[in-house]
């Protein structure tokens, strides 16, 4: 146990006093959701949309006035056909078009219903969503102002058509993401350099004549990247909800839970990557290449896995980030518990134990 | 029981089948100072490699203390003391902090063995708080060998330590190890520098993965058996050429500002001068003297 808590000590101490690294390991995570984050809300923020009113009457009047004093929108009113709108849409003129059948207030009036046409170009998900939910909202917000007047239940259904990628598969929600791209990041690059650092020095040498436990190694190795890890997933779940609004709507603590377990995994592939290579340089291309590219690529963060060759979406199931992206999103997004993403988590739970196993089963017990 | 014993060691690298080590064989009492001498890609750190366990041997056997260098390689990592020839501890980590890294990792601690280490300590204690890597070489070498004997090693390997270091340290390295033998520990170790082998109790001259000689170094100094010579003129490139060309020489090579030779019997000191005059060489100076080790070592070289 003394020995153990020494390796700890030396580890830290590695980790500690390399500022600049250290640097980059707080620093990134913040710049990369501020990156994303903003990136994102920008674009909302002033979207060009047309309001092609056919009603012109006293509902659809008041609607559009909503619309109009809302920041999110910069408002053009025309009176377009299909055609036409299509046409703006192809050419990236406008964001979402807003239309009013004739006879709007009279089906409002008599039948207690009227339906609104949205149409978003859905080739951009996130921004087609935050708009098309903006506009639902502010008709949602009428239709109560309505009903405190009326003794009749009103119903304004917006119709809500997401041009180009109907089902807005893909980016869902970018924070999960982040987290798992930051922790794999951090986690396998940091760790694959760590005892491949030993063998370059050649600390690894002396190590090895004297009689210290590989796993005593390995898990010493580990556990400065764990805490600092889990300090960037607080740091990312902080400004995703207060400064990008991305609210957490599952358990916090299972949210922390699954993300210890994924950091885990990523920490175990690190050293398994350390045991294999030979040199810093070798071990940080592979978990840049080799893990990195995987992550943005197929854990469905970036692209959809759905509209992927069959091989590569069989391809994906070994991506360790797949299931941690599906276990935040459902945790965050869906608020979902344990009993919805256990399968996930007994997958990266089966992953790490494999990769642990494999790596004590190849850590060189000498120099060759 | 020999502290060390190599019977037949054998490594082999790569494809081309290069034989680093090639049946090597030796054994060092206890409390010996053992030096292996030779030049650089001779074969030494190698053997320390396999001797310390790191390596696995292609053929022959060793053992240290007793225990089996593959099967028992455990025990041997429990008792052995390892210094590479690259220094090797946390450059990020004081002084203090690696020495009871290395104390800790074999279950001891600073002060159970500060004796073995206090002469040595003490010349670097008071930049304790210094990281290891901003050390002069002298310093790194002294930190070295501290941790490397932290745990009270029975056997000690030293590759190559004054490798890099100045003459002053290098001397007083030598001083530490004359002592350490005192305290009964076991000392292995190489050097490519020939004048330090009078330091040891006995040397293996190595060469090519081959041991050419082992003796205590001054039967091997006492065993040369021409008289050598050594040979000065104004121009020591001719000079070389022309003692090549002389019939009578048996050897002749550049050592520092002169030339060692030593010369077949018929051949007088003032034949020798003569000749050399004849080749157009000028200011001609030439006195006996007794053979270096690295003299015995070319000779050595010259017959294999």
């Amino acid at each position: 146990m003394k020995q153990f808590t020494t390796f700890l000590k030396k580890e830290f101490a590695h980790v500690l006093r390399d500022r600049k690294t250290l640097l980059i390991l707080f620093g990134m995570p913040i710049m990369q959701i501020l990156i994303f984050g903003f990136a994102l809300t920008n674009e909302v923020k002033n979207s060009k949309i047309i309001v092609v009113d056919y009603a012109k009457d006293m509902a659809s009047q008041n609607i559009i006035t909503k619309i109009e004093a809302s920041r999110y929108f910069e408002i053009e009113k025309a009176m377009m056909s299909a055609k036409e709108i299509e046409a703006s849409f192809q050419q990236g003129i406008i964001k979402m078009a807003v239309v009013f059948p004739p006879d709007f207030n009279k089906d409002l009036l008599h039948q207690s219903t009227a339906q609104i046409q949205v149409i978003a170009d859905a080739s951009d998900p996130n921004t087609a969503n935050t708009l098309t939910n903006y506009v639902s909202s502010i008709v949602q917000d009428y239709q109560r102002d309505l009903d405190k007047t009326s003794l009749l239940p009103y119903r304004i259904e917006p119709q809500t058509r997401m041009l180009y990628n109907p089902q807005l598969k893909g980016v869902h929600n970018f924070v999960p993401g982040v987290i798992a791209l930051v922790l794999m990041l951090v986690c396998v690059m940091m760790t694959a350099v760590s005892i491949v650092r030993e063998k370059e020095m050649g600390t690894m040498e002396i190590l090895l004549v004297s009689p210290f436990k590989p796993i005593m190694v390995m898990v010493s190795k580990a556990i400065p990247y764990l805490i600092l890890s889990l300090i960037n997933v607080t740091t990312i779940l902080l400004l995703s909800v207060f400064v990008l609004r991305v609210p957490v709507n599952g358990s916090i603590f299972l949210l922390f839970a699954e993300s210890t377990l994924f950091i885990i995994t990523c920490l175990t592939l690190g050293i398994f990557i350390s045991v294999k290579t030979n040199s810093q340089q070798v071990a940080m291309l592979i978990s840049l290449m080799g893990m990195l590219l995987p992550t943005i690529l197929f854990s469905g963060f970036m692209f959809p896995i759905e509209n992927m060759p069959k091989a590569l979406q069989i391809f994906s199931n070994v991506v360790p980030a797949k299931w941690f992206y599906i276990i935040v999103r459902d945790i965050m997004i869906k608020g979902v518990g344990l009993s919805e993403i256990w399968k996930e988590t007994l997958v990266l739970i089966g992953i790490t134990l494999f990769l642990m196993a494999v790596s004590l089963k190849n850590f060189k017990i000498r120099l060759e | 029981m020999d502290a060390v014993v190599v019977q037949d060691l054998i490594k082999i690298y790569g494809k081309d089948d290069v034989r680093a080590v090639d049946n090597v064989s030796f054994s060092v009492k206890p409390g010996e100072l053992f030096g292996l001498i030779g030049p650089d890609g001779a074969g030494k750190t190698s053997i320390f490699r396999m001797l310390t366990t790191l390596l696995l041997p292609d053929g022959g056997s060793a053992t240290v203390d007793g225990y089996d260098i593959v099967k028992d390689y455990k025990y041997i990592r429990n008792t052995v003391g390892y210094m590479p020839g690259r220094f090797s501890l946390y450059q990020d980590l004081t002084i203090e902090e690696n020495l009871t890294f290395f104390a800790t990792v074999f279950g001891t601690s600073i002060e159970e063995n500060y004796h073995l280490i206090k002469d040595i300590y003490v010349q670097i204690e008071r930049f304790k708080d210094r990281r290891a890597g901003k050390l002069s070489g002298g310093m790194k070498q002294k930190l070295a060998l501290c941790c490397a004997l932290i745990h009270k090693p029975t056997v000690l390997f030293l590759d190559e330590p004054t490798t890099g270091v100045d003459p002053v340290s290098r001397k007083e390295f030598w001083e530490m190890l004359k002592r350490l033998k005192q305290e009964g520990i076991t000392i292995v170790v190489s050097t490519p520098y020939m004048d330090e082998a009078t330091m040891c109790d006995r040397i293996a001259l190595i060469q090519s993965g081959k041991i050419l000689s082992i003796e205590r170094p001054e039967v091997i100094v006492n065993a040369y058996a021409d008289q050598l010579y050594a040979v000065k003129a104004d121009h020591m490139y001719s000079l070389l050429k022309a003692l090549n060309r002389f019939d009578h020489t048996i050897n002749s090579y550049a050592y520092g500002e002169y030339a060692h030779a030593s010369f077949r019997g018929p051949a007088t000191e003032h034949e020798v001068v003569e000749f050399l005059t004849s080749q157009g060489l000028a200011n001609i100076e030439m006195h006996r003297i007794a053979p270096t080790i690295e003299d015995c070592f070319i000779k050595l070289l010259k017959n294999s």
